[in-house]
């Protein structure tokens, strides 16, 4: 049975986990993202799951790891300062290719910073995971609603791939409420994949779960492994969504809350005859480059709305690849832009 | 394949001495010749094969000497990162309570980079168990100053022996977990000859039981020799062993409720 409920993001994203069958749950509170391991403290004992408080962020990327080991759904959840704490634990999900979904609702950096919203763990999520080669599937929200879909959604993609997969919020979409469709629950039974350890082994050989290679050429197939991978999703989980003039002069690339903002001012500019269009990315790693690079040959100029000194930016430019202008507009530190300071950029364009 | 029982009994020879089931057969060891890990593994192979858990035991390994352990046992295994094998432990053991998981690691790993993921995985009272391998030194990266090495010992990084002025004081593991209430079996034993060896087994077979009836947290700490880092051959480790290290990390069962 489906309901339609008024939560934040966080319980959406709470929720949206049990939906998607994750019935382990590994966190530490850090604001603006604690009503997550809250909220999963109250409902894993009613679903018959696993919630546990760890000492650390590190200890909570490492208590996922070894129930991923396992082929469970697993997930995390924190905020900027916490997720720089599991990169380690990432770079070692990356490299025993474990699944485990990582959801991180961004604040306020570099250092403590802030419990505001912000948008500049872009690299930290699509980039980094830590050392070595590896990158995060990274989906980014714009809604509560869409919170609840994605996380639901991250556990299957995560086994598909063997990969972390992270949720990329921010303190905004954490905590503002909206109403969410709930859906039926995915069966929290599922076959466990053939790589996973522990259980009953009923006569199987013996399986380890490890991260370590010692010889380069098996390494380097691994690495060669893990980008297949991603190659594989920019193919068959790509997901953007474009709003706006059909013929457009100018596209406004951005996502998450940043993309509620744009879409306001899109709709006020266009008021003005205006002929401009939102490019959403959903997927942030792997990035929707060919998308962005048809729309540079059609338009005339691109701007970038972001909440960072501009890292998404950086994407766009490489899938623009100079075929036209692209202008960026960042706030960060918590601060946000306003649909009408969005649209006067695009007036001036 | 046959069993070295059934090759002994086909040449009518009785066996007295083969490798536990819990033990991979012709993997060659990667430990130093005289370090004392082969014999921790064996120990702990025979308890899980006395004990019937082989096919429902984990094993975490960790990093440093220890860091291919998954190699030589016949048990399901994951490798962790530096320190982190009981937050590991913890999550396969939250997935699979009905698992037997335990970790091993030297006292680099658990002492030092792992002391919380240590200290906080004894406080909630995991049901796993720990087997430490303290030598005093961080044997894998050649012989550096490790939390547990003693005040004035020499090692790659405290050439002219540890001082207690700018290194401060070796940690006793073993009194520092018997603090909390979370500890249900813990004990400290040593290798240094056959009697020790014995109890060792006893105390690794106890801290298993402990596991198997569901009470809780155990780790057994095994104090061990590092010839190559200790910078001298076996025997002379044996007599250091007694001399000097026992004195500081005493022997026996600090916690068994």
């Amino acid at each position: 049975m489906t309901e339609r409920i008024l939560m934040d993001g966080n319980r959406a994203t709470a929720e949206g986990a049990i939906a998607g069958g994750c019935r382990h749950f590994f966190g530490y509170p850090i604001t603006p993202q604690s009503h997550i391991p809250e909220h999963m403290s109250k409902r894993m004992p009613e679903v018959g799951g696993v919630y546990l408080q760890a000492e650390s962020e590190v200890a909570a990327i490492n208590m996922c790891y070894g129930a991923a080991a396992t082929g469970a759904k697993v997930m995390t959840s924190s905020s900027s300062p916490g997720v720089s704490l599991m990169q380690e634990g990432i770079s070692y999900m990356y490299g025993a290719e474990l699944p485990c979904v990582i959801v991180n609702m961004v604040r306020g950096g570099p250092g403590l910073g802030n419990i505001a919203a912000a948008q500049s763990d872009y690299w930290l999520s699509t980039r980094g995971g830590g050392h070595g080669d590896g990158q995060m599937i990274t989906w980014a929200p714009w809604s509560v609603q869409e919170c609840y879909d994605l996380t639901c959604e991250a556990f299957d993609l995560a086994l598909k791939y063997r990969a972390p997969v992270s949720v990329l919020g921010d303190g905004i979409l954490a905590q503002m409420m909206e109403p969410v469709v709930t859906r039926e629950p995915l069966p929290v039974e599922y076959p466990k994949p053939e790589w996973s350890v522990g259980g009953p082994r009923n006569g199987r050989p013996k399986r380890v779960i490890s991260s370590i290679y010692i010889a380069p050429e098996v390494l380097e197939d691994l690495n060669h492994r893990l980008y297949a991978r991603y190659a594989q999703a920019a193919i068959e989980d790509l997901r953007f969504e474009e709003y706006g003039a059909e013929d457009p002069d100018i596209l406004v690339c951005a996502y998450g809350i940043s993309a509620r903002v744009c879409q306001t001012a899109v709709d006020m500019v266009a008021a003005q005859g205006l002929k401009v269009r939102m490019f959403r990315p959903i997927t942030l790693f792997p990035f929707p480059s060919a998308q962005i690079a048809t729309w540079a040959e059609r338009v005339k100029q691109v701007l970038v709305v972001e909440l960072s000194m501009g890292q998404f930016v950086e994407d766009v430019r490489l899938s623009v690849e100079g075929r036209c202008p692209v202008q960026f507009s960042g706030h960060t530190g918590g601060v946000l832009h306003t649909p009408e300071e969005v649209a006067g950029i695009l007036g001036q364009m | 394949m046959s069993t070295d029982t059934e090759i002994m009994n086909d040449a009518g020879l009785e066996p007295v001495y083969t490798l536990p089931e819990s033990m991979e057969r012709d993997i060659p060891m990667r430990y130093c010749p005289g370090c004392t890990h082969p014999l921790a593994h064996r120990l702990c192979a025979e308890v899980l094969e006395e004990l019937g858990i082989t096919d429902r035991t984990v094993l975490i390994a960790s990093v440093g000497c220890s860091v291919f352990a998954n190699e030589f046992f016949t048990v399901d295994g994951v490798q962790a990162s530096h320190g982190r094998a009981p937050a590991v432990a913890t999550g396969v053991k939250r997935v699979h309570p009905d698992n037997i998981v335990f970790t091993y690691q030297g006292d680099g790993d658990l002492a030092s980079i792992g002391m919380a993921e240590t200290i906080h995985a004894a406080a909630r009272g995991e049901q796993i168990t720990i087997v430490f391998l303290n030598n005093g030194v961080y044997g894998m990266t050649k012989g550096q100053m490790a939390p547990t090495t003693l005040i004035g010992q020499k090692t790659t990084t405290s050439p002219y022996g540890r001082s207690a002025e700018d290194t401060g004081y070796p940690i006793d593991v073993c009194a520092l977990l018997a603090t909390l209430p979370g500890v249900s079996y813990l004990a400290r034993e040593t290798l240094i000859a056959p009697k020790y060896v014995m109890r060792a087994k006893r105390a690794l077979k106890k801290a298993f039981q402990y596991q198997i009836d569901g009470k809780g947290f155990g780790l057994v700490e095994l104090l061990s020799i590092c010839p190559a880092w200790w910078y001298m051959d076996s025997l002379q480790a044996f007599e250091r062993m007694e001399a000097e290290v026992l004195p500081q990390y005493p022997l026996g069962t600090f916690v068994e409720k």
